[in-house]
């Protein structure tokens, strides 16, 4: 219960970070992106007082045990550059070029109740979803096509 | 569509320094990673049985406007592509994408380079190139 208070509590923080540096705002991301117009570094800042801060909150949790509020750390355990990796990034790329919104602002922003913002996290649920299914069903043939191979011709 | 947005770091360094703390919160109190991508895709996974605090990050984040209008930062409306195609077809990007790169700018582009993850340090330098790029070409056409 403590830790799900905790996360709340986190999860207020973080959208009020979005919310001070204006990250909150598309706009202001886009004015960012756009290196050949009118550039606005604040990304840069905000990037940079968002590590300095995190790194060492991270380095602390590193020689703890355990977090203080729940059973165990869940580090990721991932570290290959592959393709999906690549190619997922290419295509959260675009969408953050075309938008301005990645994960975090878009539902920060839910609340204006803006139609398009709305379609915009909607369709963004919807590519989740569509992963989600896409990944399942390119594992399940690979399984079947790994088990056709094993399997004797005769049977 | 263009507007001039002012440069203020102050303010910039000041938010920064929040998400950080977030990031930071939420891995020595509760262990887990600040991935918004990661959180929202777990939430809709409800089989899994660990959506509570997934739920209640979310909820927090999509609450903090209403908190942050006492101490004047309002939110306005979101300037939004005027094409809704763009609009859907940048969402279901930004959906998918995250997911098959395994996060976004939370949790490759601050969780995963502070921890200076090779892995994340290239998702982040891909995403920023590409989106870049994208916005090259839209506002200034090729080659600008």
């Amino acid at each position: 219960m403590m830790a799900i208070i905790a996360s709340l509590v986190c999860g207020l923080i973080f959208g009020w970070g979005l919310l001070i540096s204006g990250m909150v705002q598309p706009a202001k991301v886009l004015a960012f992106l756009d290196i050949f117009g009118d550039w606005d570094p604040s990304l840069a800042v905000t990037m940079v007082a968002a590590l300095v801060v995190s790194s060492m909150g991270f380095a602390l949790a590193r020689r703890r045990e355990g977090p203080y509020l729940a059973p165990q750390s869940f580090w990721p355990s991932a570290s290959s550059i592959d393709r999906p990796l690549v190619i997922g990034a290419v295509l959260f790329g675009i969408g953050w070029g075309l938008s301005g919104l990645c994960p975090g602002p878009a539902l920060e922003n839910l609340t204006t109740l803006s139609p398009r913002l709305l379609v915009f996290v909607a369709a963004m649920i919807a590519g989740m979803l569509l992963q989600d299914w896409w990944q399942r069903r390119t594992a399940s043939q690979a399984r079947r096509e790994a088990d056709a191979a094993l399997a004797p011709a005769d049977g | 569509m263009r507007i001039m947005t002012a440069f203020d770091p102050v303010s910039a360094a000041i938010g920064g320094a929040l998400i950080g703390l977030s990031a930071a919160l939420l891995m020595l109190l509760t262990g887990r990673i600040a991935g918004i991508s990661g959180i929202l895709a777990g939430c809709l996974s409800l089989a899994g049985g660990d959506w509570g605090w997934r739920a209640a990050f979310i909820l927090g984040l999509v609450v903090a406007p209403l908190t942050g209008g006492i101490a004047g930062y309002a939110l306005t409306e979101p300037r939004m592509p005027e094409s809704w195609a763009v609009v859907v077809i940048a969402g279901l990007l930004v959906g998918f994408g995250t997911r098959l790169g395994g996060g976004c700018t939370s949790g490759h582009g601050i969780c995963g380079v502070s921890r200076f993850s090779p892995r994340s340090l290239t998702a982040t330098a891909v995403f920023f190139v590409t989106a870049i790029v994208v916005v090259a070409i839209t506002r200034h056409g090729l080659g600008g």
